[in-house]
C-alpha cells in the first residue's frame, strides 16, 4: 500500500522523533512510506481560534499534497480529524476543490485506528519494558472515535505494563490556543490530569497526539516529576535493540 | 440581585473562580455525582439515541415552522381563556409584566424558578416599581437571599455548601427557627416554613415554562420540589413568561422530552412534580392567565445556519456537568444566566458579541466536545463554538493577534516558509540548555510557560531529516 504519511507541522518542527518512530513502524510492517514535501499544516489552528480564511489556502495545500495516495497516515488524532470534519466546510464555495477534499478526507486516518482498523494489525512487534498509561486525548475519543484501538495496540506490546488512568476520559486542557487564551483554567485542568497520572503509578503516559502531550509533559516536566510523555507511535516502533 | 452590565471577560474572571479552593471543591463534587447519576440513568434505556434523534428532529421541525406553531399556540392559549402578549426584548417583556403585576395591584409576586426572567432581570425591574420579588425554588431562594447570582442553570446554588447555607439562613431568614445548624433537613423545613407564608399571601405568581404545546394551549412546568406548583395554582394571577423557541407541536412530541429531560437534568426516571395548565379553569387555580411570548435575540439566532441548533436546548444542564470548563471556572465566570457550555454559545448569539465577556464566551471552550455527547437534543456545541470564534474574530478588526495569525498563517501554509522557520526556531534550543526544555517565554507565550515547561526544538525538523536521508519524493 502507498502511505503518504502527513507527520503535521507541530510533529514536524518539535517531535521530528514521533515522525520518524511513524516510519520505522509502518515499514517494519512492511509498508512503502513517502513524505510529500509539498504538507505544511492543516490549519486546524486558525480554524478552531476563528481565522477561517487564514485556514483556507491550507486546505487547498493539503489536498494537492495528498492526491494520489491510497492511505494518508498521521500521528495526530487531533489534525486528522480536522481534516475529515471540517475540510469539508472550508471547501464550500469551490466544487473542484470540494470534489478533491471528498474523494481524499475518508482516506486519511490517526495511527491508532489505521494499524488496528485498515491493516488489521493489533500486534506490531514492538518491545517497551516499562509502566504505561495512556491518555484517550478528546479528538481522538469523540471525533475519530479510536475507541479501544491504541489500548489493544499497547496491550500487545512485549515487556509493557500498562496500568489505568483515573479519569482518563477527561480533557487535559491543552485545546490549542485555549492553553494561552486561558491559561488559568487550562492549568487547573492539566494540574489534575497530572495528579491522575502520578496516581496511575506509571513512568510513562502516552497518547495519540503531541499537542496534548507537549501541554501535559510541560506540566510533569515543570513539575520534576520524573514522567515522561511520549507518543504511542515511538512506544510502538521500540524494538529490542533501542 | 447584581447584574451582568460591565463582566470582565471570561479568562480574568474565571482567575478568581480557579484560585477558590472552597469553590472548587465543592463543583468537583457536585458535577462528578450528578454526571455519574447521568450515565447511569441514561444507560438504563437502549433507545436513548433514537430518543435523542427524535428530540432533535422535532425541534428542528418546530423551529423551521415557528411561526404556523407561534400562531396556533396563540388561538388556543386565548379560546381557553389566556391572554397572550408579545415582547421584542427583555425591556418589553419586563415592561409587560410590571403592568400586568401593577393592574392586579400586588405589592409582591411569588416566582416559580425561570430561566426566561432570568434572561430578562425581571426582579430588578419588578422591583424598580416596588414589588416584592420572592423566589420560591430553594436554591433560587438562598441566591436572592444571599444577594448573589446563580451559578448553574438547574442548581443556582451548586457554588455553596451547606455551611454557607446554615450561616445565609441565620444571618438573612427573619423567620428562621432559633439554634438553625446546617443540617439539609433542618434548613429545608427552615425554608418551607419561610415560604408557606408566602404562598398563602401572593396574589400573583411568575413563572416560565420548560414547553409549551401548540395544540392545546397547553403550558409545562417540571421541577422537583412542588414550590413551583404552589405559584403556578394558588395565586389568582399567573403570568408566564416564554421564550419562543420552548414550543412543541402536539402532546404526542412531548412525550420524548418528558423522557429525555428528567433524566438529562437530575438523573431520574421521572421528576417528581409536572404541572400542565391550558388557559383559564374556572372556579380552579388562576383565574386571571398571561402568557408572555418573549424573542429577545431568538429571531437572529434563528436565521444562523449553524447557530440555530442552540434553540433546542431545554435547560437541562447536563452539559455543564460534563463540562471540565465549567468545572473549574464556576457559573458565574460565564456573566449570563446561562453558564456552561451552552451559554457559552447561547449568550454571545442573544447579546451580540460587543462586551468583552461576550466576545470570550466562545473560546472558554477547550473544545472537548463532552457537551455534545451527552446533550440530549444533540447540539453540536464545539461546532456552534468555533464557528462563533470566525464571528468574534470578523467583528474585531482591531485585535492585535490578527498581525500573529496572519504572520503564522503566511508561514504554515507554505512548505518553504515552514521549513525556513523550523530552521530559525531550531536555534531555541541554544536558550533551552541542558534540560531540553525551555522554562520562560517572553508574552504572549509566557501564558504557556508560566505553568509548564515548553519542549526545545530540535536541531533538525523532520522534514529536514527526511530530505537529507530519503531524499524528496514529489
Amino acid at each position: 500500500m502507498r502511505i503518504g504519511l502527513f507527520v503535521t507541522c507541530l510533529t514536524d518542527t518539535l517531535f521530528p522523533g514521533t515522525g520518524k518512530a511513524v516510519v520505522t513502524l509502518l515499514e517494519r510492517l512492511g509498508h512503502r512510506v513517502e513524505f510529500p514535501m509539498a504538507q505544511s499544516c492543516c490549519g486546524q489552528m486558525h480554524f478552531n481560534t476563528g481565522y477561517r480564511a487564514e485556514a483556507a489556502p491550507m486546505v487547498r495545500g493539503f489536498a494537492a499534497a495528498f492526491d494520489g495516495y491510497e492511505a494518508v497516515v498521521t500521528p495526530s488524532a487531533s489534525c486528522a480529524a480536522m481534516v475529515r470534519e471540517y475540510h469539508p466546510v472550508l471547501a464550500e464555495g469551490d466544487p473542484v476543490l470540494a470534489r478533491d477534499v471528498a474523494a481524499l478526507t475518508p482516506r486519511v486516518h490517526d495511527l491508532a485506528t489505521f494499524l488496528t482498523g485498515v491493516l488489521g494489525v493489533t500486534d506490531v512487534g514492538a518491545y517497551f519494558p516499562h509502566r504505561v498509561t495512556y491518555h484517550p486525548t478528546c479528538h481522538s475519543l469523540r471525533m475519530m472515535h479510536v475507541g479501544d484501538a491504541p489500548l489493544r495496540l499497547l496491550r500487545a506490546v512485549r515487556g509493557l505494563d500498562l496500568v489505568d488512568l483515573p479519569d482518563a476520559e477527561t480533557c487535559c486542557g491543552f485545546g490549542g490556543t485555549f492553553a494561552v487564551k486561558n491559561p488559568d483554567v487550562s492549568a487547573a485542568m492539566c494540574s489534575d490530569k497530572v495528579a491522575a497520572i502520578r496516581q496511575s503509578r506509571a513512568e510513562v503516559v502516552c497518547a495519540g497526539d503531541n499537542s496534548c502531550l507537549m501541554h501535559i509533559g510541560g506540566a510533569l516536566s515543570r513539575m520534576r516529576t520524573g514522567v515522561r510523555a511520549m507518543h504511542l507511535a515511538e512506544i510502538l516502533a521500540s524494538g529490542d535493540a533501542a | 440581585m447584581p447584574t451582568y452590565l460591565g463582566m470582565p471577560a471570561f479568562p480574568d474572571a474565571a482567575k478568581h473562580a480557579v484560585a477558590d479552593s472552597q469553590l472548587r471543591r465543592n463543583l468537583t463534587h457536585a458535577t462528578t455525582a450528578i454526571r455519574t447519576k447521568r450515565a447511569k440513568a441514561v444507560a438504563e434505556l437502549d433507545d436513548w439515541e433514537q430518543l435523542r434523534q427524535a428530540a432533535k428532529a422535532i425541534k428542528d421541525h418546530t423551529l423551521a415552522n415557528l411561526a404556523t406553531y407561534l400562531v396556533r399556540l396563540e388561538e388556543n392559549v386565548t379560546r381557553a381563556g389566556g391572554h397572550v402578549h408579545w415582547a421584542r426584548d427583555a425591556a418589553e417583556a419586563n415592561a409587560i409584566v410590571a403592568d400586568l403585576v401593577r393592574q392586579a395591584g400586588a405589592d409582591k409576586a411569588v416566582k416559580v424558578k425561570s430561566m426566561a426572567t432570568q434572561e430578562t432581570g425581571l426582579n430588578e425591574a419588578l422591583e424598580a416599581q416596588g414589588t416584592t420579588v420572592v423566589e420560591t425554588d430553594l436554591a433560587e431562594l438562598i441566591v436572592q437571599l444571599g444577594d448573589d447570582r446563580p451559578s448553574h442553570i438547574l442548581v443556582p446554588a451548586i457554588h455553596r455548601n451547606r455551611a454557607e447555607i446554615g450561616e445565609l439562613f441565620r444571618r438573612t431568614m427573619a423567620d428562621a427557627p432559633p439554634g438553625l445548624t446546617d443540617d439539609p433537613p433542618q434548613l429545608a423545613a427552615a425554608a418551607r416554613t419561610h415560604l408557606r407564608h408566602e404562598f398563602l399571601t401572593a396574589t400573583v405568581g411568575i413563572s416560565g415554562a420548560n414547553f409549551a404545546v401548540a395544540d392545546t394551549g397547553s403550558l409545562v412546568v417540571v421541577e422537583s420540589e412542588g414550590n413551583g406548583r404552589m405559584c403556578l395554582t394558588l395565586p389568582d394571577t399567573l403570568i408566564s413568561v416564554v421564550g419562543i423557541e420552548k414550543l412543541l407541536p402536539s402532546w404526542r412530541d412531548l412525550e420524548v422530552f418528558l423522557a429525555l429531560l428528567p433524566r438529562s437534568s437530575t438523573a431520574e426516571r421521572m421528576n417528581p412534580y409536572t404541572t400542565i395548565w391550558s388557559g383559564v379553569a374556572p372556579g380552579d387555580g388562576p383565574q386571571d392567565f398571561h402568557l408572555v411570548l418573549l424573542d429577545n435575540g431568538r429571531t437572529d439566532t434563528l436565521a444562523d445556519r449553524t447557530g440555530r441548533q442552540a434553540l433546542r436546548c431545554i435547560r437541562c444542564s447536563a452539559c455543564l456537568n460534563v463540562c471540565p470548563v465549567y468545572e473549574r471556572a464556576g457559573g458565574h465566570a460565564y456573566g449570563s444566566p446561562y453558564p456552561g457550555p451552552i451559554g457559552a454559545i447561547l449568550s454571545p448569539q442573544l447579546r451580540g458579541v460587543d462586551s468583552p465577556i461576550d466576545a470570550s464566551l466562545p473560546f472558554a471552550s477547550s473544545l472537548c466536545g463532552a457537551c455534545y455527547d451527552v446533550c440530549p437534543v444533540a447540539i453540536n456545541i464545539p461546532e456552534v463554538l468555533v464557528e462563533q470564534r470566525a464571528r468574534v474574530v470578523e467583528s474585531h478588526k482591531h485585535y492585535p493577534e490578527r498581525i500573529v495569525f496572519g504572520a503564522a498563517g503566511y508561514v504554515l501554509r507554505s512548505p518553504r516558509r515552514l521549513a525556513a522557520a523550523q530552521r530559525v526556531a531550531s536555534l531555541g534550543r541554544l536558550v533551552a540548555g541542558r534540560s531540553g526544555s525551555i522554562r520562560r517565554l517572553p508574552p504572549p507565550l509566557s501564558a504557556w510557560t508560566d505553568t509548564r515547561d515548553a519542549p526545545a526544538p530540535p536541531p533538525e525538523s523532520f522534514r529536514a531529516w527526511w530530505a537529507r536521508t530519503r531524499g524528496a519524493d514529489r
